[in-house]
């Protein structure tokens, strides 16, 4: 029984994590019509620079109790590169999806260089800051309160996130073109804004999910490639564009590879694949996704 | 003037170990590899309008058929590793097809680089099976049952087995120029231009998608062999998304909308790829902003600039 609370609550937590990202990608597409393969190289820029905000701000007498601030600030700032890989996209919109879908493999190529230059080889890690939050107790069951921190943090970005797409004119406005840019273009909004604010919060969202993530796993050049698959598997499970689909997602995938890893780690992400295969091929939309063709 | 270019090509090609040092050699092998799966590739990719993200699955299948064959089998013979490679390509890639025709752009894309991931994750964590992280060996195959016994490795590599290898090229090379202009490669244009109207026309969308899916698998199976007789070794990461990312860039960088181009894209990357390893350990960087440029300024790669040039050489 603890055993499977232990699995229970490890995916949840990579379920929390992996919302983050995967909503990121949901929105870019869901509005742009662009799938972001370099969701995964925000991600793991956020994780690294993450690690260093800590290490500075630890280093200047920060007390280590915040550095969960630190952690979120660092994420919110380096995802402000956003508007700068949009200006690129920005390119190639008229275009096929091949070469929108190849234009981010290049950012993926070169992000992780870019990684390499400033951060080296090694993975780079925060060591045991996390237990300065202590752990939570209920009963034989012992979890670190950073994690349940994490958990929650992602709710309350999915419930904001939820709040500002439904309630706010912004919101509404967004929705509208993602519905249908012409229409929206031909009633005067300003979808040049649009793109570039979407795409900065899909970056942000990637960007805060890695800083987030890195106390419990360190940061490593594989991240990108590895975690876009993830990413991807949360979309296509959940149906892409679909707020809703990717919190699902997160947590089918998160919890599979949760149970996959404790009880039999070959079929790790074999059981996540699967999963994708078969969910495309009963409901090729996703489960909360619109049918397409 | 086709037909001299290829010519000259060819006959370029079987000139160039007497010009160029083994190393180079070396280098010349895995483009002719990457060449040969590219022609299939683009099949599907530039004629289809397909875009996959997972035929390195296929070019793994090839490799790990090479591998059981020679290591596990003692199978020596380049023609059964051939015959093997290309049949289990073909069956994996029926399922897998089936699954995939069903969807086009963004979905297609991503249900094939879940096929091929699946199959990644498999040689990856099955290590009785398939070797694990380290791979298979691949040990040195007979040529039409001649084993070479007296030539070293790399002397064998650059020797027999080249020319064998700019054989095949031609061979499959041809072979693919009549089937892109037979009708078959002709209604498969015309889906790609409009689904709904060759439908109305009687064309059978789906099952031509799919035999044009089986045929560049076949041809990925095919390079995927050579890689791994080059190298001695087939590893997991020959299935890794980012090596069908690298099938993609190869495409667009030589231009899928020529019939040559994508073995032109082949050929540039390799060697891009090797002078650009050689001169810093930020190749990726480099790699990546050339792509971008590609995709930016040139979409229709090497062989459209090559056209518009000839084009205006012919004008002044």
């Amino acid at each position: 029984m603890i055993a499977f609370l232990d699995v229970v609550i490890g995916g949840v937590f990579h379920a929390a994590v992996l919302f983050l990202v995967a909503a990121g990608l949901q929105l870019v597409f869901g509005v742009q019509k662009i799938v972001n393969l370099a969701c995964g190289s925000f991600y793991a820029l956020g994780a690294y620079f993450g690690v260093s905000a800590v290490t500075w701000a630890l280093g200047a007498g920060l007390p280590p109790a915040l550095f969960l601030p630190v952690l979120l600030a660092a994420g919110l700032a380096i995802g402000l590169i956003g508007p700068f890989i949009e200006a690129l996209l920005l390119t190639v919109y008229h275009r096929d999806e091949a070469f929108q879908l190849l234009l981010t493999f290049a950012l993926v190529l070169m992000f992780e260089d870019v990684l390499r230059y400033f951060w080296g080889a090694d993975p780079q890690q925060l060591g045991n800051l996390v237990m300065t939050y202590g752990t939570l107790s209920a009963g034989p069951l012992k979890v670190p309160t950073y994690n349940v921190l994490v958990i929650a943090a992602s709710i309350a970005i999915a419930a904001g996130l939820g709040a500002f797409l439904r309630r706010t004119r912004f919101g509404r406005i967004l929705r509208a073109t993602a519905e249908n840019r012409e229409m929206s273009l031909a009633l005067g909004v300003n979808v040049r804004w649009i793109y570039a604010s979407v795409f900065t919060l899909g970056t942000v969202l990637g960007t805060v999910g890695g800083a987030l993530v890195v106390p419990t796993a360190a940061a490593s050049l594989d991240m990108p490639v590895s975690l876009v698959v993830e990413a991807f598997a949360v979309v296509v499970i959940g149906g892409l564009g679909s707020m809703r689909g990717a919190l699902l997602g997160a947590l089918i995938v998160g919890l599979m590879r949760a149970a996959a890893i404790s009880w039999y780690s070959e079929l790790e992400m074999l059981s996540i694949y699967l999963v994708v295969i078969v969910v495309l091929v009963l409901r090729p939309a996703g489960l909360f996704g619109k049918p397409v063709e | 003037m086709r037909a001299g270019l290829v010519v000259a090509a060819v006959a370029v090609l079987l000139a160039l170990p007497h010009v160029l040092g083994p190393y180079y050699m070396t280098l010349v092998l895995p483009a002719i590899a990457y060449g040969i799966a590219l022609l299939g590739y683009n099949l599907l990719f530039g004629y289809g309008g397909l875009l996959s993200f997972g035929h390195a699955l296929f070019v793994a299948i090839g490799a790990y058929c090479a591998a059981v064959l020679s290591t596990r089998l003692g199978i020596r013979s380049f023609e059964a590793m051939l015959l093997a490679a290309g049949a289990a390509a073909v069956a994996v890639s029926i399922p897998v097809g089936l699954l995939s025709v069903r969807y086009v752009k963004i979905f297609f894309g991503i249900l094939t680089l879940a096929f091929g991931m699946l199959f990644h994750s498999f040689l990856f964590k099955f290590y009785n099976i398939t070797g694990g992280d380290t791979g298979i060996h691949v040990s040195r195959p007979s040529l039409f049952g001649r084993d070479f016994a007296d030539l070293g490795q790399i002397a064998f590599l650059v020797g027999p087995f080249y020319y064998y290898c700019v054989g095949l090229l031609v061979a499959l090379g041809f072979a693919m120029w009549r089937i892109v202009h037979s009708p078959f490669g002709l209604h498969l244009v015309a889906t790609r231009e409009n689904r709904r109207k060759s439908e109305y026309l009687g064309v059978r969308v789906r099952l031509f998608r799919l035999i044009a899916f089986a045929i560049s698998a076949l041809y990925c199976s095919v390079g995927g062999v050579i890689l791994a007789v080059n190298t001695g070794q087939a590893d997991p990461e020959l299935a890794y998304w980012t090596h069908s990312g690298d099938l993609v860039f190869m495409t667009v960088l030589g231009g899928f909308a020529s019939f040559f181009g994508p073995i032109i894209g082949a050929f540039t990357f390799v060697l891009l790829k090797a002078q650009l390893t050689g001169m810093t350990d930020y190749w990726r960087f480099w790699l990546g902003v050339i792509l971008l440029a590609i995709v930016i300024l040139f979409p229709r790669g090497i062989a459209g600039l090559g056209r518009d040039l000839w084009a205006r050489v012919r004008k002044a």
